[in-house]
């Protein structure tokens, strides 16, 4: 027999303004099952629980309900301080009679009437909870960074500094990512490589650190504090240990005409290379495709010259499967390509910007690389067509963000600061050159940020247009742009030597795929998910997977390290413990019932639904039936719902209770 | 402020089935802003729409309900990933079902009301409110649950006609 204790709450004088809070209580001491009610001005207050505690231990009180405000506010609160007598917490529940009745009714006869029915509701409901024990999972204390760009190696570097075991997985053949490919940075004018290469050696030389680079994630099992992740490493047809990293190979390839990514294909590299001189690691990779010896079977220059014979035409990918307890994803972002129009996207191209055809119309990326001292003109500014220095050059902003005709609405953030930082470059680099930008707003909030955008046109000399650009083409050796000034309101027109496009920050091609592996959630641009804007920013829905970098949405550098930073913090407070313990809200499965369909399998989203072999006493295989891993359960119930024979039951949600409250109505 | 409340002759009672995530919080949203909507709703709180077994429905019909809400996450919003979407496929063959045998549809609202839409989950609450009062009580689910309860089977003349044909 129950004994229920029922403890109505005014809220000062929220609750007990519109409801009749000792009505309420007198009630509520008559529905069968309830020991004791009462009634008093804050319950969630400190001699508000003491009364709850006090009368659980005087009247024995088997269950409790509190009616007070949402169990989304204290619910936590209340179950806590009946475990403190020695309640199961799960044996209690709230009663949402503020939110959803005193805050949203007028008439105190209506609001009194339906917050005796929500107690009764939740008294019948109560009746029926079970204890249920909490869920301890193991830490495995080792973390997964999936990106070795500046958020991945920052979050790698945060990590492994505190002592736990990381494991850093690049695409490419050398970490760095976006930044390594970087000139200078905003808004100090630093070098890029000079502050991110000591980053990258220091990852490469960490003692806590295993670093996969050209590899990439083929799947994920598991759960928070137990993931298996598998790792494909991709083959190098270089052997890692033996390579010295002297390049010869490199310098003997007689392949050397494959435009080289790394500097936008305003370069070359041979078949076999390394991304950029100042790889981590510095073992180089051959390019299959491009490769004679791949192509035709002769050819194996490398291999002759090779001195330790690190070469390894018959390399295989390998999979490695890592357990780890924390995911980071750093996975970071692309820019938009104006050439490309990808079929079934909502993505238009850039027909009026001649939809990449004109040579010397550049993205932001590339004019880093003209810029960068290790670039392929070694940092001085040659337009791609002619190799000539451009005496006037057109910056456009805001190229596909910001513009939902084109298909992407949102700002892309980095923008306006890098190209403020570009006509600085420019005007350091070609003195007697004119920068001209077609904006359509600054949007420079950060610390120095609009300092150094004032500087852009202040002593820098940049002219900043705001009006946005209606088409480019080619006239002779000039790129004609048309546009408008809509500050003064005319049309303007510039033959320009340079085009420079800020186009928009996307997130990684394969986004959504990778995405799906980790059961993480993404946006329709595919960026991925935090758990909350605000409140949650680093960490997503699914426990244990945490954001860095513009993988989440665009950002600058000191906002991605930051983050990767924070997601590190996360990470090293779920390794603070040695076991995790988790809400016992979880689905199991009554195996007497079970027949073994699996109709839970194919709907459950977190893959917690396993096969378990019933057998009898002399092992003969009696039936199959599910078993649903509580430790990847996440408690939807979906299972339960969909189960044709009722035998998977969502602890804290059975049937029987919740058509206890239906009947109580 | 005070105006004087219409008093009508029938009182619907709506059951609203919603998810702790989205649509809780969204009528939680609604009380801290204050908002009004009419006090003939009960709610259940559900961890996702996806746990919603149809038979609550009939359960719920069974004890008097006059309509029923089932409200969640939008479509690409579920904190459980996808188990709006198993929802929503469970409803619409469900509704096909009930419109068989004979409920109207009128009664049964299924929408999506995210933590942010306090103002939806009023206008969805007032509306099916309104709409139900307009409809009468929902009776004959009640009817044969009591008669069920009764007799201990069904015992209407035409079934008494059917059985016999067997």
């Amino acid at each position: 027999m129950s004994r229920i204790g029922v403890f109505i709450c005014h809220c000062g004088e929220n609750i007990s303004r519109t409801v009749d809070v000792e009505l309420v209580a007198s009630t509520a001491s008559q529905f069968p099952g309830v020991a004791f009610a009462t009634d008093y001005k804050y319950m969630c207050s400190d001699p508000g629980q003491s009364l709850i505690k006090k009368a659980v231990s005087e009247h024995r009180l088997t269950h409790v309900v509190v009616a007070a405000c949402s169990p989304r506010m204290h619910e936590r609160t209340f179950r806590k301080a009946v475990e403190q007598v020695g309640l199961n917490p799960f044996l209690c529940e709230m009663a949402n009679i503020r939110e959803h009745c005193s805050w949203v009714h007028e008439d105190r006869e209506e609001a009194t009437q339906k917050a005796i029915e929500i107690v009764g509701m939740l008294v019948e409901r109560v009746k029926k909870n079970r204890v249920l024990p909490t869920i301890t999972v193991p830490v495995t204390k080792r973390a997964l960074v999936i990106g070795g760009g500046i958020a991945g190696i920052q979050a790698a570097l945060d990590i492994a500094d505190a002592g736990h075991q990381v494991v850093l997985v690049e695409r490419e053949p050398s970490i760095g990512g976006h930044m390594a490919q970087l000139s200078e940075t905003f808004p100090t004018l630093d070098c890029s490589q000079c502050i991110m290469t000591p980053k990258m050696v220091d990852l490469a030389n960490h003692p806590n650190i295993i670093m996969h680079t050209y590899s990439e994630i083929e799947q994920v099992d598991g759960y928070i504090g137990n993931f298996q992740v598998t790792i494909r490493k991709k083959a190098r047809s270089v052997d890692e240990n033996k390579c010295t990293g002297c390049g010869i190979c490199m310098t003997k390839c007689p392949q050397k005409k494959i435009p080289n990514i790394f500097d936008r294909n305003l370069g070359t590299r041979t078949a076999i290379y390394v991304p950029f001189p100042q790889a981590v690691p510095n073992v180089p990779v051959i390019d299959r495709e491009n490769c004679t010896m791949f192509k035709t079977g002769k050819c194996g220059v490398c291999q002759k010259v090779c001195g330790p014979g690190a070469i390894d035409f018959n390399q295989q990918d390998t999979l490695i499967v890592e357990p780890v307890g924390a995911i980071v994803v750093a996975t970071g972002f692309e820019l938009y390509d104006i050439t490309e129009k990808p079929k079934g996207s909502p993505i238009k191209g850039y027909g009026e910007f001649g939809h990449g055809k004109i040579p010397d119309v550049i993205d932001g990326l590339t004019f880093e690389r003209l810029a960068s001292a290790s670039g392929p003109t070694g940092g001085k500014i040659l337009r791609p067509s002619d190799g000539k220095e451009p005496k006037q050059v057109v910056f456009i902003q805001c190229v596909g963000s910001r513009s939902r005709e084109k298909g992407i609405s949102y700002c892309s953030k980095i923008c306006c600061m890098y190209t403020a930082k570009h006509t600085m470059l420019y005007h350091h680099k070609v003195h007697d050159g004119q920068a001209y930008v077609f904006f359509m707003d600054a949007r420079v909030p950060g610390k120095s940020y609009d300092e150094f955008w004032r500087r852009a046109i202040e002593e820098e000399e940049a002219v900043y247009i705001r009006g946005m650009v209606s088409r480019l083409y080619q006239k002779g050796d000039k790129i004609v742009v048309m546009g408008s000034d809509i500050s003064v309101g005319v049309q303007v027109e510039i033959e320009a030597d340079l085009v420079v496009l800020a186009t928009a920050v996307q997130p990684r091609k394969g986004a959504d795929a990778l995405a799906q592996k980790l059961g993480i959630s993404y946006d329709k641009y595919h960026f991925y998910s935090e758990a909350h804007a605000k409140l949650k920013p680093v960490e997503c829905a699914t426990a244990g997977i945490y954001l860095a970098g513009a993988c989440q949405g665009p950002k600058d550098i000191p906002d991605t390290v930051s983050q990767a930073s924070a997601a590190a913090a996360k990470v090293m407070t779920l390794f603070s413990k040695d076991k995790l313990e988790r809400e016992p809200i979880v689905a199991r499965v009554k195996e007497n019932n079970c027949v073994g369909c699996f109709a839970c399998r194919k709907v459950c989203a977190y893959g917690a639904v396993e096969e378990k072999e019933i057998r009898d006493r002399q092992g003969n295989l009696i039936k199959m039936v599910a078993y649903v891993n509580p430790g990847v359960c996440a408690g939807c119930g979906t299972c339960q719902a969909t189960c044709p024979s009722k035998s998977v039951e969502l602890d804290g949600y059975t049937d029987e209770q919740i058509v206890a409250m239906i009947e109580a109505l | 402020m005070h105006t004087e409340k219409p008093k009508h002759d029938f009182e619907p009672k709506i059951i609203a089935f919603v998810c702790t995530w989205c649509t809780y919080a969204g009528a939680d949203l609604a009380g801290t802003s204050r908002m009004q909507y009419p006090a003939n709703v009960r709610v259940l709180k559900f961890p996702c729409t996806g746990r919603i077994d149809p038979v609550f429905i009939i359960k719920a019909f069974q004890q008097g309900a006059d309509g029923i809400l089932i409200s969640g996450c939008h479509p690409g919003d579920c904190h459980y990933i996808s188990g709006n979407y198993h929802a929503r496929r469970r409803f619409a063959a469900f509704r096909k079902l009930l419109e068989f045998i004979g409920v109207d549809l009128n009664r049964i609202q299924f929408s999506w009301v995210s933590a942010a839409e306090g103002g939806k989950w009023v206008d969805v609450v007032t509306d099916l409110t309104e709409r139900v009062r307009t409809m009468g009580p929902m009776v004959e689910f009640k009817d044969l649950a009591l008669e069920e309860q009764w007799s201990g089977g069904l015992n209407s003349p035409d079934l008494q006609e059917i059985y016999e044909a067997m």
